[in-house]
């Protein structure tokens, strides 16, 4: 929040002081270990580490794309796991109804979040700060307890996947090996998409809004519309992560979009550090294997997880990333 | 639609209201006097009542476990306060929020560390059970009038306080403007501290209220403490009498929701249509409630004026 507004117009590379090697090295290390893990992992727990590594990716998209609101925008979004829902039932629907193509489930996936994402975001973002938290908040529990509600498809007990989804009739998917690619390359996917997204001219308007809404609204812009673009694209990804979720556990239920699950996503991003996206996909791979490490020691990991987060919160500002930075800077 | 049906359901729904009035009244002035946002409101609630199921099982009188949960629960809010909240005043929300979901995961499961993950029970007090008939053929169990009587009192008693009394005035005046208050010599931090633990001990207090009626087990704050923000979103941030009348439109609205909304469907609707349509409308109900008042008045029914 403190840079003042001129600074915030700047495009991104003109600032001296940020390391290349944060912006360009980190997120070429992150992708090429992702790639690797396949291999390494052959020698030992394969099909764990597998399911772990490919867990963490899915979450990796979401978290992404909440930072593209969150950090770029300012826009403190309680409600994001609504979209990972949206993703995981349109599979989960179409799948009961006999329809396994992928390409069907991922375009009514990316169809109806977007719809979603346009008109909920049109109306919470005519209101502001907490005010957005909490109808972001709502509009996650309305979705939330209509799939509850949704007796055809499992209500409360969610629903069992027949099969994962096909590739013209291919069960491409099914391999582990394979589908760790297909995420793999979806995580890569949209953080491009993302990467595009901040650094351009609409990218910079956005960062505007998040200094300065009435100052860009004097220079002529109106922070509304570049929000609700925003607010669309990641709804939109959000839902891609929905769909490999839901391919992944080969299951759907209301759990998946619950509001703790979009506080989860939110620490996923603050974790990280905010407005770097790689930084999103880092806290998601932090949070995954955090639980997994403490919950392999005790059934009470919650209990050294929950005072660890007011720790980081009330230590370690700008999350992990954070850190790396400041050592940077000597 | 029977008539005793409707009126059952419009006391239950009254009761519920009051309920979560107790709850938003501490969050709203936190939130309004403070600008903090304490998702641990919630499991201020749930320590409530695990206190009162506690200090009842000790001692074998439910109204000695009242007592001596209400001064605990007030403990428990102060030493939250010391301990973590009055170091987040100065940050932005979404520190707030993440240090305090940090604070409902380490409850939620620090309850089940101490008392197990199965649901406590609280018997209710001889003095208060049974049933008594309010009108003919109308039967409508006794605690549940005594929770109403009692949070209407509470309301009441918070309603001469905050508007009668000079910490009142302080708390009234800290909503609108808290640097002002403090430059004019009040000692805000002690103000915090004093509506915060107040604030606590009102949510122990509900808590402990339906501690009886409910199963007392982790994360029973959870989705109330969703309704209170709901709630206080509804009334305007900040805003008691806000709070107190949308507490019990919410009660309302999703009592009478759940139970008569297939019948009202009903009328223009197949049956089956009526009564599956009808069930998924009903959760959802106060949540479209709400994003049409905002949609309308972006800032609540009765925001306070700055």
């Amino acid at each position: 929040m403190s840079p003042p507004a001129a600074h915030a117009l700047e495009p991104a590379g003109a600032a001296p002081a940020r390391p290349k090697l944060a912006r360009y090295v980190l997120p070429l290390v992150l992708f090429l270990a992702l790639a690797l893990v396949p291999f390494v992992a052959r020698w030992g727990g394969e099909g764990y580490i597998l399911a772990l590594a490919i867990r963490v990716m899915i979450f990796g998209i979401a978290a992404l794309s909440l930072d593209l609101i969150l950090g770029y925008g300012a826009l403190v979004s309680f409600g994001h796991a609504a979209f990972l829902g949206i993703g995981a039932y349109a599979v989960g629907i179409l799948a009961s109804h006999g329809f396994n193509d992928l390409f069907l489930q991922l375009a009514a996936a990316l169809v109806f979040s977007a719809l979603f994402a346009l008109v909920t975001g049109a109306i919470s973002l005519r209101t502001k700060g907490v005010y957005f938290i909490m109808i972001t908040l709502a509009f996650g529990q309305m979705l939330y307890f209509l799939a509850t509600s949704l007796a055809a498809y499992g209500g409360d007990d969610g629903l069992t996947l027949p099969t994962r989804s096909l590739v013209f009739g291919a069960p491409v998917l099914r391999g582990g090996f394979a589908f760790y690619y297909v995420v793999l390359g979806c995580l890569v996917a949209s953080y491009v998409l993302c990467r595009c997204v901040v650094a351009s001219r609409f990218g910079r308007v956005l960062r505007g809004t998040r200094e300065n809404p009435v100052r860009m609204q004097a220079i002529g812009y109106n922070p509304f519309s570049y929000q609700l673009a925003a607010y669309v694209i990641a709804g939109t990804i959000c839902g891609l992560a929905g769909v490999l979720l839901a391919n992944q556990t080969e299951f759907v239920s209301p759990a998946y979009m619950t509001w703790q699950r979009s506080g989860e996503l939110i620490i996923m991003v603050i974790v990280g550090g905010l407005a770097s996206l790689h930084g999103a996909i880092i806290g998601a791979a932090a949070y995954l294997l955090l639980e997994e490490q403490l919950a392999g020691y005790t059934e009470h990991w919650k209990m050294i997880f929950g005072p660890m987060l007011v720790l980081l919160v009330l230590f370690a500002r700008g999350g992990i990333l954070g850190l790396f930075r400041r050592s940077g800077r000597g | 639609m029977s008539t005793t049906l409707l009126l059952v359901q419009t006391l239950n729904g009254l009761q519920f209201g009051i309920i979560l009035f107790l709850i938003a009244a501490g969050l709203t002035l936190v939130f309004g006097v403070m600008d903090f946002i304490n998702l641990a409101h919630g499991v201020q609630y749930m320590v409530g009542a695990y206190f009162a199921a506690a200090f009842t099982a000790m001692t074998g009188s439910f109204f000695l476990g009242l007592a001596l949960a209400l001064p605990a629960a007030l403990a428990f809010g102060l030493l939250l306060e010391v301990l973590v909240f009055r170091h987040l005043y100065d940050r932005d929300h979404l520190d707030q929020v993440l240090a305090t979901f940090g604070i409902i995961l380490f409850l939620n499961q620090g309850v089940k560390f101490v008392w197990g993950a199965a649901p406590l029970f609280v018997p209710i007090p001889p003095l208060l059970s049974g049933s008594i008939e309010l009108m003919p053929g109308l039967l409508y169990p006794v605690y549940r009038l005594a929770i109403l009587a009692a949070g209407l009192a509470v309301a009441a008693l918070l309603f001469v306080l905050v508007s009668k009394t000079r910490a009142g005035m302080l708390v009234r005046a800290g909503a609108t403007n808290a640097a002002m208050v403090s430059a004019l010599g009040v000692d805000i931090r002690r103000l915090f501290m004093v509506v915060f633990g107040f604030g606590a001990m009102l949510a122990g207090f509900a808590g402990a209220m339906v501690a009886p009626i409910l199963s007392v087990e982790p994360g029973m704050g959870d989705n109330i403490l969703i309704l209170a923000f709901v709630v206080i979103v509804i009334g305007g941030i900040g805003s008691i009498r806000g709070a107190l009348l949308a507490a019990l439109l919410i009660g309302l609205v999703d009592t009478l929701g759940r139970s008569f909304g297939p019948n009202i469907l009903r009328l223009f609707l197949d049956p089956a249509m009526a009564s599956q349509t009808g069930r998924a409308l009903a959760p959802m109900l106060i949540y479209i409630l709400m994003a049409a008042v905002l949609f309308f008045r972006p800032s609540g029914l009765f925001p306070v004026k700055r």
